[in-house]
């Protein structure tokens, strides 16, 4: 099977994609059924109380990362339906939250108020206070609470208001969220979800500007992912609060009125895996976030000009999807990272120095890396854009990378 | 509580009221009656808005052997564990509880397994309260396989997931939230139960404290926030470091009590209260006034911040062990030589788990990367040159 020879050939230390179970009573797994460069993945449903959907029921429904055929997966259901990220992030709880009755929120002005982004509305009256919490502004405190009811079996998604007052918790983020399975030997798993949008968005000040996951990469035991359109926004959402460990899902301030159409069927996507944002020969990118944005719109100049780049969104920043980058690697062997962390100590800074270890033999060059600026983010419009990268950059980039064409 | 249990597996045979131990003399003087027996509590309790429980206490001869016999145990480990310090058998940090053993003790007389306990370093006793071996405790403390946290928390990550110990934090403070959480949980899941998270008067100045007593009062969680107080966070004495020592009334719209925690049946009757009043109306602060004899740990002398004559006077006057010792002897519950019997046994119990500690084996090192991430995904970690060990998907 066209699998098998695929794994076989990967080196040792390549092995994201491990043989495939094909034993469906296994927990949520992701199965790949083709050869590599095109991948559409089944997730299972993990719990036996999801009274309304089988096991089978689920599985047929379920599609994961984006085909070559279809630069979204969104188009591949018949009907669909249109939304914006933030109401398919709240499809993706509201959906959680009806599955489960252990699933509850817990945030500032998450309850009556709506959300700040309005992620939860109409959750309170739906679900009832007990389920939905308003919280005072106390982030260390309800956090830290969520890592509590989460040793219980509840599965808390915490909302940060916005990820950079998360830095109040980060005591517990890191000590208590993401070590506790560790030092207790295995006793206690930390089922719980921290969100909420992060990034530079438009003129909000240094201090709302923040970009967490160069901050809590380092931190054993945390699963991160980033959601960047509504597809995997909401797939993510969904698969992130049925995954056992801690996971942390970056959002962006300037995503929310993204429109997509998404499939009416249930889906989730696998919180490990890369997204192919559109197949290409001459130089892999790796992005995520907003900065995938700026790529694909950099990527239509490149391609006039003659490149050919391809554009994976990397999704999980931590672990890394080595894998499907890997296999970008070997066909392209030139790499730009667009990120928007900093420059210093950021994702792009981290992924750099894997690929280059692991895929050393395989690059013609030294890997690019475009990140924002080390520098806190001015209130000034135009001083805003100078510190996150542009396309126009993007573009020059690739030239020096591939060379002129 | 499974000291108990093991005690009574232990071989020995319960005789109409009387324990027998084989090759005894003494069958007829250790009474193990539960008939109830009713003490007062010497030093009376402080309320803050709330009126104090009465100091008459329900207790019973079994119950006093009972306490006696535990806070043995945990005296004797603690001790070796001093001594396995010092020969090097313990690294790190070691913070030790003798002297405070009366507070978890008397704490586990008024509860039951639908409650939880949270607490900060100082946990190895509280880990023993809870259902946990004397074995666990040492091979933990010296990184071996048989720990509870099969050697890789360490003295500060002691946890008991089934008697409902929740750790075990190195971080003192940060375990209020998580206490928060857990009375939450509780709520949510609509389990007769408690929270007790217990912190010290070092952590008593956190900032998160408060949050977390403000949003369990606002949402009336059924947490008690016990305030464990041995009058010195490490180095420096209360007056140093807090504006108000009073600290069963800084929880300010939280009620709060204060009690002798050198007194297991204070101690008892305390928590009683404040289980009932939790479950009904949210959270409660219960401040233990207790002593610790060791310094903070084991790099602390504990001469230097504080005088060997304070030390000595707290040991001779308010010993938690001397007081249910004297209580036996003068109720004529146990005899000179029963108490000394049960010391006996208790030495000898916890010399055994020591042996046996000694012998278990260091964890495996493959276990340095299992843990990391719960198998959902069948989800391994990297090895640090990602060559190992490799994140593989099912």
């Amino acid at each position: 099977m066209a699998m098998a020879a695929a794994s076989s050939t990967l080196p040792a230390y390549h092995g994201l994609r491990g043989s495939p179970s094909a034993n469906a009573k296994s927990k949520l797994s992701c199965v790949s059924a083709n050869p590599p460069s095109r991948v559409v993945v089944r997730a299972l449903a993990s719990k036996p109380w999801a009274a309304s959907k089988t096991l089978r029921q689920v599985a047929a429904h379920a599609t994961a990362v984006a085909s070559k055929e279809a630069v979204s997966s969104s188009s591949s259901s018949q009907g669909g339906h249109e939304l914006l990220m933030f109401e398919a992030l709240r499809e993706g709880l509201g959906e959680e939250m009806e599955r489960d009755p252990n699933v509850c929120v817990i945030g500032e002005d998450v309850g009556d108020y709506g959300g700040s982004y309005k992620v939860t509305k109409g959750f309170s009256e739906k679900f009832g206070s007990w389920r939905v919490l308003d919280t005072p502004i106390a982030e260390n405190s309800f956090t830290g609470m969520a890592i509590g009811a989460a040793m219980t079996g509840l599965r808390p998604v915490v909302e940060g208001m916005n990820m950079g007052f998360l830095l109040l918790a980060y005591n517990q983020i890191a000590n208590n969220c993401g070590m506790l399975h560790y030092t207790s030997g295995g006793q206690f798993t930390i089922p719980v979800v921290i969100r909420g949008p992060g990034g530079v968005g438009r003129q909000l000040g240094a201090e709302h500007s923040q970009r967490l996951e160069s901050y809590f990469q380092s931190v054993p035991g945390l699963q991160m992912v980033a959601c960047s359109t509504p597809y995997n926004a909401k797939g993510l959402m969904k698969a992130a609060i049925r995954c056992e460990n801690p996971v942390i899902l970056y959002e962006h301030v300037l995503l929310y009125n993204l429109k997509e159409k998404i499939p009416d069927e249930e889906y989730t996507c696998c919180l490990e895996e890369a997204e192919m944002v559109r197949p290409g020969t001459d130089i892999t990118i790796l992005t995520y976030s907003r900065m995938r944005y700026h790529v694909t719109q950099a990527a239509k100049t490149l391609v006039d000009r003659g490149y050919d780049p391809e554009i994976i969104d990397i999704r999980s920043l931590k672990p890394f999807d080595m894998y499907t980058i890997g296999e970008s690697v070997k066909k392209t062997h030139r790499v730009l990272i667009v990120e928007e962390c900093m420059r210093t100590g950021g994702i792009g800074a981290s992924l750099r120095s894997a690929i280059m270890e692991s895929f050393w033999d395989e690059l013609d060059g030294p890997i690019g890396c475009l990140s924002s600026q080390d520098v806190p983010t001015p209130y000034s419009g135009p001083l805003e854009e100078l510190t996150v990268v542009q396309p126009h950059q993007i573009v020059t980039a690739v030239e020096n990378l591939c060379g002129k064409k | 509580m499974a000291l108990r249990q093991a005690w009574q597996k232990a071989g020995k045979v319960l005789n109409g009221g009387a324990l027998v131990s084989p090759g005894s003399t003494f069958a007829r003087a250790l009474s193990t009656s539960s008939d109830p027996l009713t003490l007062e509590i010497p030093v009376p309790f402080k309320g803050h808005k709330v009126d104090p429980p009465s100091s008459t206490v329900e207790t019973s001869a079994a119950e006093l052997v009972d306490f006696f016999r535990t806070m043995f145990v945990m005296r004797r480990m603690e001790i070796a564990a001093d001594s396995l310090y010092k020969s090097k058998f313990i690294r790190g940090f070691c913070h030790l509880y003798d002297g405070q053993e009366a507070v978890c003790v008397g704490m586990e007389a008024a509860l039951n397994d639908k409650d939880c306990i949270i607490t900060a370093y100082r946990d190895h006793c509280t880990h023993l309260g809870r259902g946990g071996t004397v074995l666990e405790v040492f091979a933990e403390l010296m990184g071996r396989k048989d720990g509870c946290s099969l050697g890789k928390g360490g003295s500060m990550h002691m946890y008991n997931k089934k008697g409902g110990f929740y750790g075990g934090n190195g971080i003192v403070g940060a375990q209020t939230p998580l206490g928060a959480g857990l009375a939450f949980a509780q709520k949510y899941l609509k389990v007769d139960g408690v929270t007790l998270a217990m912190y010290g008067d070092g952590a008593a100045n956190q900032g998160q404290l408060f949050e977390a007593m403000n949003i369990s009062a606002l949402w009336d969680l059924p947490v008690i926030y016990v305030c464990e107080n041995n009058h010195y966070g490490m180095g420096t004495a209360e007056w140093r470091s807090a504006k108000s020592p009073e600290y069963y009334k800084r929880g300010d719209y939280v009620p709060g009590l204060k009690v002798d925690g050198m007194d297991c049946l204070a101690v008892k009757q305390a928590v009683k209260f404040a289980k009932e009043y939790s479950l009904k109306n949210g959270p409660m602060v219960l401040e233990m006034d207790t002593y610790r004899y060791h310094g903070h740990s084991m790099s602390d002398p504990g001469s230097t911040y504080r005088t060997r004559d304070e030390i000595s006077g707290v040991r001779q006057e308010r010993d938690p062990i001397e007081r249910i010792r004297k209580l036996l002897l003068s109720h004529e519950f146990a005899s000179v030589a029963d108490l000394k019997a049960i010391e006996k046994e208790a030495k000898k119990e916890v010399e055994d788990a020591l042996a046996k500690a000694k012998e278990s084996p260091s964890p495996d090192a493959p276990e340095l990367f299992s843990h990391i991430y719960r198998k959902s995904y069948g989800a391994e970690a990297y090895g640090a040159d990602r060559k190992e060990s490799t994140v593989k998907l099912p």
